[in-house]
This record gives C-alpha cells, sequence and structure tokens, in this order.
C-alpha cells in the first residue's frame, strides 16, 4: 500500500518566503503567549499542596469549588482527572517564604501542616458528600520548584547543545546550525500551544517536551542525511534542486513515522490516565509541529545558509566503516 | 542471501531467548504480603506460625499462603487493603518482639530466581506509598561549625597563654568568629596559632580600635560544602536505621544531589506515622556536668530559677530530676561512630560501649585527661513540631525537646572508645546504644516536598498503563503490516521483541518501572519502528530505481543504516541528557527511552534483517512484497 505519489515533487523551497515567514510568525506568538499567558505550572514547580480525591458517584468541578470555600479555603484550584469522579485540588502553600530562616526550618513544620490540610480537604468535601476517599496528596515547596525550572531548562540546553555538536562534526556547520534554529522554534512553538490551551505543565509534561526535541531532530537528520546523498551523488547540484528532491524523497517516510509514533501516543492520552495524559499531549502536539518543520523550515534555513557541493564531498570518505554495516 | 552471516543469526537467536527468559518474571506480578521478623533473639518457629494463622482466623482476614522463609515469616494476601488491616492485628499479636512490615512477595518461579531473572521493581506511583524528599538543614551546618570552632579557639587560646578579651561568633551567620585582642603582638601571635591549628579556617586581621585588636576566623567554603556532603551520608545512614524500624521492607533512601535524600516507602499508607519517626530531628550532645541529677544545687535552680552562668538545667529522662550541665560542648553526635549494649564483666550491670570518630576521640581525651573524677551528661536534643488550629487559623510551634539520657562520672582518661556503666537494666543499657546510635543525624533535615499514593491508584495505573502499551502496540502491529505488507509484518515481529528485550533490559538492570517509564515505553514503540520505515522506503524506491529484488533489499539495509545511526545518536543524545539532568518522572522516562533506542537498533534492524534473509534468502525472486 503507498499514500503518497513517489514521483511527487512539490516545490517545498519555492514556499520558503510564506513557510518561514509562517514559522517566525509562529514563533512570535508562542514567545508572546508564553510570557503574557504563562505557563499553567502545576505542583512541581509552584509548591504547594496538591490532593486528589475519588468520589462515590458523578460531581462536577463547580460544586467541588463550592464545597471547599464553604469551609474556608481560599481559591482551591480544582480540576477533574479524567471522568467526573477523580479530582484534583490544588492549594498554595500559606507559609512566608521572605523570611530565610522560616523558610529553612520551617520545611518539616509546612510538611506535617500539609498532612493536615489534606485531611481538612477531604474533610470538608466530606461534609457535603459523604463516601468521598483520598487517593493521594503531595506537598512541594517552592524551593524544589525552583530547582526543578532550573534543572529542566539545564536538560534542554544541553540537549539542543549536544545534538547541534553531533550534527557539526556528522554533517556540516550549516547543517547544525539550521537544526538548532528549527529545534528551537519547535520547543517554543510546543510550548506556545500547551500556554494556549492552559495544559497543566507538570513534571511529565517537561520530560515530553525534551523528548519532542529528541524526537523532532529524528526528522531533520533523516532529510538532511539524503541531502547530503544526493549531493554526493548528484553531477550537477543546484541546492534548491537538491533540497526539495531530498524532502520530497524522504516525505512518505516523514510522514508515515509520524502517524506510526502518533497512533501510540493517542493510544497512551485515551487510556493511559491521567497520570501521562500531559505527556502524551504534549507530544502529539510536538509531533505535528516537529513533522512541520522538517518538511517547512529546516531545509529553506539551510538554503539560505549557503550550502553547497562542495561543502559535503570531503566527509564521504571519513567514515567508510560505518556506512558499510547493514 | 548469503551476506547475512551465520554468527549473526546466532546472535539473533541468543538476544532474543535472553529476552525472553529476562522478561518472564514480569508476567507474574508480587502478591501483597506481610512479613515478620524477630528481634532480640525472640524465636521464629511454628508456634509463631501458628498464632499468626490463628490471629489471623479469629479476626476473619483470609489470607492465600502463610510461611516461613529463611529468618523470617511471610503471609500473602489478595490484595492491599486486606495486607493492610492483617498487619494491624499481626502487630498487636505479636508484640515489640517482632517487626511486622508490609511487603510485595514474588510469585517469580525458583528457577528463574536462579538465574538473577527479576521482575521489574514498581515505582510507587504504581503500588502507592509515601515518598518525601528532605534537605539538609545547611544554616544548622554552619551554626554547627561556627559554634563548635569558637569553643576550639578558646581552649587554644588559653592553651598557649594568648589573652584574649572575648571569642564570639559574629552576628550574621557564616562570617565566622570574632576574635578581640588585646594587642597587636597578641593578634599575630593568635593568628598564627589558629591557622597552623586549624587549615579549615582562613583567618583575617579586622578593624583595631585603641587597645581592641580584632581578627576574624573563617571555616573555608569548601569545608563547609564538605561537612554538608559527609552529613548527607550519615543523615542517609541513620535514616535507614530509623525506617528499619518503622517495619518497611526494601525502602529507597538515596542521596539525590548535594543536599538532597529522598525517601520511599512503598506501600506505606499513613504518611504521618512515618514522619513522627524519620521527620524526628535529633542530635546528641557529650556536655560536662556540673553536679549530679538531683542534688542540691539542681534542685536550687529548679526551684528559684537562678541557674549558674555557665551552667544549663535540664531533666533526666525518665526521672525527671533536675541536672545542671556546662555549656561548654565535648562532643556532638555526628562524631559517634557507634553504640552497642553489653554487659560489664566486673561490676555485671549493663553498660554501652561507644566509640567515636577520632576528631571526637581527640576532643574526648583532651577533656577527660582534666576531669576524671567530674561528672559528664549526655544531652538528647529533639525538634518536633506542633500544628495547631487557633481561630480557624494554623499555628505551628516548633517544640525542642533537650533532656539528660545519661549523667555519670569520669571514671578514667579515655578517646575513642569508652563505656557508660550505672544503667538500671539492660533494656535501658539496649535503648541507649539504639538512640545513640540510630537517632543522631548529623545535620538537621526538613522535608521539603511529601507525596502519599493509595495502593488503589497504583493499581489503577498499572491496569492503565498496561493496557495503553498493549493497544499502542497493537495499532502500530496493524498499521506496519498494512502498509507494508510482509516487511511490515516482519518488522512487527522485530517490535514485538524489541518490547521484550527492552522490560527483560530493565528487569536486569533493576530499573524502577513508573508512570513515565510506561510512557516512555509507548513511545519507543511508536519510534523504533521508524527505522524499518526508512528500510521499507529505501527498499521501494530500490525497486522503483529498476534494482532486482536481492539487491534492493541489500541496498535498503546498506543506504538506510546510515541514517538510522544518525538519527538513533541525536535522539540519544536526548535521552542522556533526560537520564542525567533529570530528576524524578523525568529520569525514569529517560532511562526508558535510553534502553529503548539502543535495543530498537538490534530488533529493528539486525533482526528484521535476519528473519528477511530467511525468508528471501535462496529464493529467486520476482517481485518484493513491500
Amino acid at each position: 500500500m503507498e499514500i503518497f505519489n513517489h514521483n511527487a515533487n512539490v516545490n517545498f523551497l519555492g514556499l520558503r518566503k510564506y513557510t518561514i515567514g509562517l514559522a517566525a510568525l509562529l514563533m512570535i506568538v508562542s514567545v508572546g503567549l508564553i510570557f503574557t499567558k504563562g505557563l499553567n505550572y502545576a505542583l512541581d514547580f509552584t509548591g504547594g499542596i496538591s490532593v486528589e480525591v475519588s468520589y462515590p458517584q458523578p460531581t462536577d468541578v463547580g460544586q467541588v469549588r463550592a464545597a471547599l470555600q464553604k469551609h474556608g479555603f481560599e481559591n482551591p484550584l480544582v480540576q477533574s482527572l479524567g471522568g467526573s469522579r477523580q479530582m484534583s485540588i490544588r492549594l498554595q502553600a500559606k507559609e512566608d517564604t521572605s523570611d530565610a530562616s522560616a523558610a529553612g526550618k520551617g520545611g518539616a513544620t509546612s510538611a506535617t501542616a500539609a498532612d493536615k490540610v489534606a485531611n481538612d480537604v477531604l474533610n470538608a468535601l466530606k461534609a457535603e458528600t459523604p463516601g468521598v476517599t483520598m487517593t493521594s496528596h503531595s506537598f512541594v515547596t517552592s524551593a524544589v520548584g525552583d530547582e526543578v525550572k532550573s534543572d529542566g531548562s539545564v536538560a534542554a540546553i544541553f540537549v539542543i547543545i549536544g545534538i547541534g555538536l553531533y550534527l557539526w562534526m556528522r554533517f556540516e556547520r550549516r547543517f547544525a546550525i539550521a537544526a538548532l534554529v528549527t529545534e528551537v522554534h519547535d520547543v517554543l512553538v510546543t510550548l506556545g500551544v500547551i500556554a494556549l490551551v492552559q495544559r497543566e505543565f507538570d513534571l511529565t509534561v517537561l520530560a515530553s517536551v525534551l523528548a519532542v526535541i529528541g524526537y523532532s531532530i529524528n526528522d531533520k537528520v533523516v532529510v538532511f542525511d539524503r541531502i547530503r546523498e544526493l549531493f554526493r551523488s548528484a553531477r550537477k547540484a543546484e541546492p534548491e534542486e537538491i533540497l526539495n528532491r531530498s524532502i520530497n524523497t524522504t516525505l512518505s517516510r516523514t510522514i508515515i513515522t509520524s502517524l506510526f509514533t502518533g497512533i501510540t501516543m493517542a493510544a497512551l492520552y485515551f487510556i493511559g490516565g491521567p497520570a501521562v495524559e500531559g505527556f502524551a499531549v504534549t507530544m502529539l502536539i510536538g509531533i505535528v509541529v516537529g513533522t512541520l518543520s522538517s518538511i517547512f523550515v529546516a531545509s529553506p534555513i539551510l538554503l539560505w545558509l549557503g550550502v553547497s557541493k562542495k561543502d559535503l564531498m570531503p566527509v564521504s570518505k571519513e567514515n567508510p566503516e560505518l556506512a558499510r554495516r547493514p | 542471501m548469503s551476506d547475512f552471516p551465520r554468527w549473526k543469526y546466532a546472535l539473533v537467536a541468543l538476544v532474543l531467548l535472553f529476552g525472553i527468559v529476562y522478561a518472564l518474571p514480569n508476567a507474574f506480578p508480587p502478591v501483597p504480603a506481610v512479613q515478620v521478623q524477630a528481634n532480640h533473639g525472640a524465636p521464629l518457629d511454628a508456634s509463631v506460625q501458628q498464632k499468626v494463622a490463628d490471629t489471623l482466623a479469629t479476626n476473619k482476614i483470609s489470607y492465600t499462603g502463610l510461611a516461613i522463609d529463611g529468618d523470617h515469616l511471610v503471609a500473602n494476601f489478595s490484595n492491599a487493603d486486606v495486607q493492610a488491616k492483617a498487619s494491624d492485628v499481626i502487630k498487636a499479636a505479636l508484640g515489640d518482639n517482632y517487626t511486622v512490615a508490609l511487603n510485595l512477595a514474588p510469585t517469580v518461579p525458583r528457577w528463574l530466581r536462579a538465574i538473577h531473572a527479576k521482575s521489574m521493581p514498581l515505582g510507587l506511583d504504581l503500588q502507592g506509598g509515601v515518598h518525601f524528599l528532605m534537605a539538609v538543614d545547611q544554616n544548622s551546618v554552619i551554626d554547627q561549625q561556627e559554634e563548635r570552632y569558637a569553643d576550639d579557639i578558646r581552649s587554644l587560646l588559653r592553651q598557649k597563654n594568648i589573652r584574649y578579651e572575648s571569642v564570639v561568633r559574629a552576628k550574621e551567620r557564616g562570617n565566622g568568629i570574632n576574635i578581640a585582642l588585646r594587642s597587636d603582638a597578641d593578634r599575630n601571635a593568635a593568628a598564627t596559632a589558629i591557622a597552623s591549628e586549624y587549615p579549615d579556617l582562613n583567618v583575617n586581621n579586622g578593624d583595631s580600635t585603641g587597645d581592641r585588636f580584632m581578627l576574624n576566623a573563617s571555616v573555608k567554603p569548601q569545608k563547609l560544602r564538605q561537612i554538608a556532603l559527609d552529613a548527607i551520608k550519615q543523615n542517609v545512614a541513620t535514616l535507614r536505621n530509623r525506617v528499619n524500624a518503622l517495619g518497611v521492607s526494601e525502602p529507597v533512601i538515596q542521596q539525590q544531589g548535594e543536599n538532597q535524600i529522598v525517601v520511599e516507602l512503598a506501600g506505606m499508607q499513613n504518611p504521618a506515622e512515618a514522619k513522627k519517626v524519620i521527620g524526628a530531628v535529633a542530635t546528641l550532645e557529650y556536655r560536662p556536668g556540673v553536679g549530679y541529677p538531683g542534688d542540691a544545687q539542681a534542685v536550687e535552680a529548679a526551684r528559684t530559677g537562678n541557674v549558674p552562668p555557665n551552667a544549663r538545667l535540664y531533666y533526666m529522662r525518665g526521672t525527671h530530676q533536675p541536672v545542671l550541665v556546662s555549656k561548654q560542648l565535648i562532643v556532638s553526635g555526628d562524631q559517634l561512630a557507634d553504640a552497642a549494649s553489653g554487659t560489664d564483666s566486673q561490676s555485671g550491670t549493663p553498660k554501652v560501649d561507644v566509640t567515636l570518630t577520632a576528631a571526637g576521640a581527640k576532643k574526648m581525651l583532651d577533656f577527660t585527661s582534666n576531669n576524671v573524677g567530674k561528672p559528664m551528661a549526655v544531652v538528647y536534643i529533639e525538634r518536633v513540631t506542633d500544628t495547631k488550629m487557633v481561630d480557624g487559623k494554623e499555628v505551628r510551634t516548633p517544640r525542642i525537646t533537650e533532656e539528660v539520657i545519661s549523667d555519670a562520672t569520669i571514671q578514667g582518661v579515655f578517646g575513642k572508645q569508652f563505656q557508660t556503666t550505672g544503667l538500671s537494666s539492660p533494656k535501658e543499657a539496649s535503648e541507649l546504644a539504639l538512640l545513640l546510635k540510630g537517632g543522631s543525624l548529623a545535620a538537621p533535615v526538613d522535608i521539603v516536598s511529601e507525596s502519599a499514593l493509595s495502593p488503589s491508584l497504583g493499581q489503577d495505573n498499572i491496569v492503565k498503563g498496561f493496557k495503553a502499551v498493549m493497544l499502542g502496540l497493537a495499532l502500530v502491529l496493524l498499521a506496519a503490516a498494512i502498509y507494508y505488507k510482509l516487511f511490515g509484518l516482519v518488522a512487527d515481529i522485530a517490535l514485538f521483541f524489541n518490547l521484550v528485550v527492552l522490560v527483560a533490559v530493565m528487569s536486569l538492570i533493576g530499573v524502577t518501572l513508573t508512570m513515565p517509564g510506561i510512557a516512555g515505553i509507548v513511545l519507543t514503540l511508536g519510534m523504533a519502528i521508524d527505522a524499518n520505515v526508512l528500510i521499507c522506503e529505501r527498499i521501494r524506491e530500490e525497486l522503483r530505481n529498476g534494482s532486482t529484488p536481492h539487491a534492493s533489499i541489500r541496498a535498503g539495509y546498506e543506504k538506510a543504516w546510515a541514517t538510522i545511526l544518525d538519527a538513533n545518536v541525536t535522539h540519544l543524545i536526548a535521552a542522556l541528557a533526560l537520564t542525567t539532568m533529570g530528576s524524578g518522572p523525568i529520569r525514569g522516562f529517560g532511562v526508558t527511552l535510553l534502553i529503548g533506542i539502543l535495543t530498537s537498533m538490534f530488533t529493528s534492524v539486525t533482526v528484521t534483517h535476519a528473519i528477511t534473509a530467511l525468508i528471501h534468502g535462496n529464493r529467486k525472486l520476482k517481485t518484493l512484497s513491500v
């Protein structure tokens, strides 16, 4: 079975003014969204207390919130965890973190208090609906959240730079730059979409964003590999034509792989439960963004940077051993 | 296809066999169990087993297995709720001489266990339990160090006959110790003496006004860091002792980063109980005694509140007799290496043998040399926090309990090893030894993050995660078979084996399976097929270009390999970063992804190549089903 016409030769590079323009616009909008709307950071990052409860019969978020407010909890953040019986309730920690010594010594204190608050929440809900049970509760200080944020940023930067260095070694400087720029685009747009829909940004979503980097670089490398191959084998190499041919010949692979990965992530999203839902959604967004940028963004940047046949020639004899392996 | 060597077939067969055998234990899920262990030489025999059986029968708790296995008794139950109930009644029935722990009993057959095949340990999100993240209180590490050095400097200056006006800690924590001297010559002498005696201190001249010549000695940052690191290590050991006392089997207690400790107690359902034990911040201090418990001076001080200036009033543990203890510190709990209870061979009374670290030994030797026949007290300090509701608001009050657990006469000069006698009973001796050994944390720890998950939520996660893996696998298998026909089916076999080998490697290494890990497995399945997509697309291309089927297969694998390698190496870099930089869920996901990429490179390329070669090998082909 074949979905794609293997003789197709769509002039993707001809569209480069529009595609790059659109990509730049998406990036700017995403950055804007991240700064204005902001990411909906989860407990892992903000610190605070979170309680997950299970209701014996379906209920709705509004009811739960009303029940909590009635018992004196200010601004409880109530979310449904897939279905109408599992609810997650988040409260900001009431500790005063401005006092350094209190923050240092108060940790154990707040943890003890967190148990108390969790029980208070449960009792408040039980008063309205008997039969509510607590399935989990957690407590995080804001210091830990900050640490996690900086760890995540370091990991993202390390991934992007590490991949850039590898591509520089295996391909050429221009390929590394084109890949990096596209990577940054993919991450920003993915985050932008998450900010737009205000999906909760927790540790698994962060892991997913980092995985998106790995996934989307995969796509770019496949196209770049073909570009290198065609440059080396072609006698007369017009860069624009070579790039177009590379995208076209790898197009069916690019899309089929994305579909295959997409269906596994959809499976995870629909039946994996609330613990991995955020992960799956982020990955799905990342797959779409990464696939489109592999086709429409990475190669135009490469062309713009001025890639040519002679840049790639000497490398061909570099490692014949690797190329011969099955 | 003749170019596929025989040894590669053998390799493929071996790896697949390895995968099946080592993944197999995961098909035998562990069952909730209660484990009973004897303490203090109490017997563990058929009578105990009978007692447990009777207890369970009278409480109408049904069990699926009850047997003595080596030095412990294991009772199996059908689910976690029954397990928890059973644990409570068994604990009540057996009393203090037995440790009763919640456990997951493996059901893996013996022959598999014999070759070290085991199932993956489950993370807390899959089996329920409590998780704590603790951080060492750096401020108190600094406090402790500066106070100790202030004492040390005072005695050093006295010893060297250098006259000083005062030795006090600077107002700001971390700014060291300020020493006021009377002349420039004294200052120089003091600076030299301190610098040579304590290489871990930075000594600097401060401002001098009139006849006050100031000197500042501060602890070097690298020394503080070293102390903090040591403190973490010691705290991990201490927490392990305490958690063992809780009766949780296989607790996870690990250092994370420079100043954090992760504690995970699977199956534990009540975080408050766990916290009482691990969160209690207790330290020990040896101080010179001023008189003895209940003597006239102490009683007078307790009655009037007039405490001598160099002393503090404490009460004895148990008897609550008042006792006066000097403010001077000899050694603190972090310098205690070991403690063991026993019987004194001369008097026949209970005793506790104490071993100090080298640094502690030197201080103890210095002190006892000059103070034979005088009393020495052991002060036990515990910080607990009470939470009360006042007018609907929470009021948290830290409560510090300080009591003297022993105040005895120094019988002779000693250093590294000494014994405390005069204890009333062997029980008291063993309790004191336990307190000395396990009761002292090198530095107070604070719980900075905590979570508790019910076992039912864990069960729910396992079921959902398993279904997601199966559905994801089924969908990809179906899609590949439809799109690439025979080559798709070959890829399917490889993908299935990828899952098997991935699970086998994770089980063998002992990677803890968590929900993010399951997400990593599903993602690996979706991406492992990519190599086969690359190969199949290449073969199709070669066929279109007019190559023969055999040449197409060969060229397809050859040309696709370079691409697969590049794509996977870049992906590996990402996975490596996730594994090394991330913490908690990110790490679990990263490890799975990392192993998955490596196994998929083998299964998607070598395994499919072997199967393809088997199918098409010696036949004349006109077309390929791709």
